[in-house]
């Protein structure tokens, strides 16, 4: 005879093993078509490129020095990995730019967001959720037809005189930094809110009764209590401006080419496949160790604020 | 000190979310604007007109990638609202168990890789498995956005079922009622709401992916976002304006939708 304690203990495995059944059609799906073709990624960034696309099945790290070195045994290619670097350190300038600029405008509207009155509030976050949810690529779209030479800041500028020929912004970096800025603010916005939703303004009032200036309750009071808030936007407009393709396609022009775009080069024309793959892992590793600082960042004001 | 004197207050921060407000929209209204444009240069207003709307309407390249587009999802949405909605019943509501901080990690894979290495990653692997079975179909699509869409689909409905809890369940297996019974009888018609908010929000997903698709995509498979895409690489045209004012009036109804059913409680 079993014990209940057996029993249990049995119908609790069972319980475990219905729940994995349960979960194999998602994870299996998330394996096949996005996890698992990561890893072949790994492999094809140490293989030889194939003359007319894809790989030779011939080890080689030609792939990585390419990306990561300048390569010294002959000229032409030494050229090549300059314009990598740029195009990295481009990449990751900008990203950092539009991060900063979506906290800086964001940080205030979530704010504001969050004190309006409880009914009113919806209605914000209404607003703010609209552009989120939008396409991307009609957003970016919209940018273009605002800041190009016809549009309507150059008009509006000649208008008024302040300006005697169009600026040209389109095809340009600060092109793609507005275009980055304006579709990934609401990313901000919304982390940022939903901290700031839940601040407690008692905390607030103690600090002006304590003789604390606005600036100082700001920075030493409601920055501290929604930095989780913070830190969650500041990643998830970080990691996929890194990785954007649509807006500096479109706002960028062939020219200012990004990683996504550098990337995609190298799977059409530019037939190096592994080049490629290794240029993407790349990213991943930089948005890995973005990532990881922000777990550890979460972790470490998690304990201070209980 | 003041006479009304606010603790919410800091200066310039409305004025900075006011800025924010209509820099956000303005864009999407000049946007729209532009699509009753009759003049056929997107810089000079020519007078109102529908003839870019018809014109998209006409072109069988649109109503042909604009069918694509609610195919793969459709099928993508269900289909990851199906495998998310199993995913969370299995990963809520249970005392940790070996593999659940996996599960949660497995799921949310999606959100934490760039879609260009994915979309990379895909268009690798499918390169090969095309070689090999000589299947060129829209199912790499559909696959791939069934992938993408799961961890949007899954948000939601997690959320609902922590806030639910075994009571009614338990009491449903005292009253003899089958597992099965008790979930299409009381799990179910609880988390229903649950249900479409994800299913709504996969849609979304699936329908405004770019880069992805435009990894994944054979030859004459174009989504409406990568025919646009392609457009609008090659030049503006105001039929890219009818267009995008159709697709977002689209995106707006679903999000409507989206907030009314999120927002119900019970």
């Amino acid at each position: 005879m079993a014990t209940a304690e057996e029993v249990a203990k049995a119908a609790e495995r069972r319980d475990v093993r219905d729940r994995w059944l349960l979960s194999a059609p998602a994870l299996l799906v998330i394996f096949l078509a996005a996890t698992g073709p990561l890893l072949i990624v790994l492999v094809y960034s140490f293989l030889t490129p194939g003359s007319y696309g894809d790989v030779k099945w011939q080890f080689s790290p030609e792939a990585w020095v390419s990306v990561f070195l300048e390569r010294d045994i002959f000229d032409d290619t030494l050229s090549i990995a300059a314009a990598h670097v740029t195009i990295f350190l481009r990449s990751i300038k900008l990203s950092v730019v539009t991060t900063i600029a979506t906290l800086v405008l964001g940080f205030p509207t979530a704010y504001f967001m969050a004190t309006r009155s409880e009914k009113t509030r919806d209605l914000w976050l209404f607003l703010i959720t609209i552009p989120f949810w939008t396409n991307l690529l009609i957003r970016t779209f919209a940018v273009l037809q605002i800041i190009r030479n016809e549009g309507i800041v150059n008009t509006m500028l000649l208008k008024l005189g302040i300006i005697s020929a169009p600026i040209q912004i389109l095809y340009t970096d600060t092109a793609i930094l507005i275009g980055m800025a304006y579709v990934y603010l609401p990313l901000m916005v919304l982390p940022i809110y939903a901290s700031m939703e839940k601040l407690d303004f008692r905390l607030v009032e103690a600090g002006y009764d304590l003789y604390a200036s606005r600036f100082q309750v700001l920075r030493r009071i409601i920055f501290p209590l929604v930095k989780p808030g913070v830190i969650a936007g500041s990643i998830l407009v970080f990691i996929p401006a890194l990785g954007a393709y649509v807006t500096p396609s479109v706002l960028g022009g062939g020219k200012n080419m990004m990683l996504s775009n550098l990337i995609e080069l190298q799977f059409g024309q530019g037939r190096n496949w592994p080049l490629g793959s290794a240029l993407s892992i790349a990213v991943m590793i930089i948005v890995m160790v973005a990532l990881l600082a922000y777990v550890r960042n979460a972790g470490k004001s998690g304990v201070r604020h209980g | 000190m003041a006479k009304n004197f606010s603790i919410k207050h800091q200066p310039g921060f409305t004025a900075i979310a006011a800025t924010c407000f209509i820099v956000l929209y303005l864009p999407i209204i000049v946007l729209v604007i532009y699509a009753f444009n009759a003049a056929s240069s997107t810089s000079e207003w020519g007078g109102f007109s529908l003839k870019w709307f018809q014109s998209a309407w006409q072109n069988t390249q649109v109503v042909d990638a604009t069918l694509r587009s609610f195919q793969i999802g459709s099928i993508a949405a269900v289909l990851s609202t199906i495998f998310a909605t199993m995913a969370a019943l299995a990963t809520t509501r249970t005392a940790p168990y070996p593999g659940l901080t996996f599960k949660y990690a497995a799921i949310n894979q999606p959100l934490m890789v760039p879609e260009i290495v994915t979309g990379v990653a895909l268009l690798i692997f499918f390169s090969r498995i095309k070689i090999f079975t000589g299947y060129s179909g829209i199912g790499y699509l559909v696959a791939a956005h069934t992938a993408f869409c799961i961890p949007f689909a899954y948000l939601p409905i997690r959320a609902r079922l922590e806030n639910m809890d075994l009571t009614l369940e338990r009491a449903a297996a005292d009253l003899y009622a089958t597992p099965w019974k008790a979930f299409r009888r009381i799990t179910l018609p609880l988390l229903w709401p649950g249900i479409l908010a994800g299913l709504m929000l996969a849609f979304v997903i699936s329908l405004d992916d770019v880069v992805i698709t435009e990894f994944v995509k054979s030859g004459g498979q174009d989504t409406l976002p990568t025919y646009m895409l392609g457009q609008i690489r090659r030049g503006i045209t105001p039929e890219i304006n009818a267009i995008s004012t159709a697709f977002l009036l689209l995106s707006v109804a679903i999000v409507t939708l989206f907030f009314f059913v999120s927002r119900k409680r019970d």
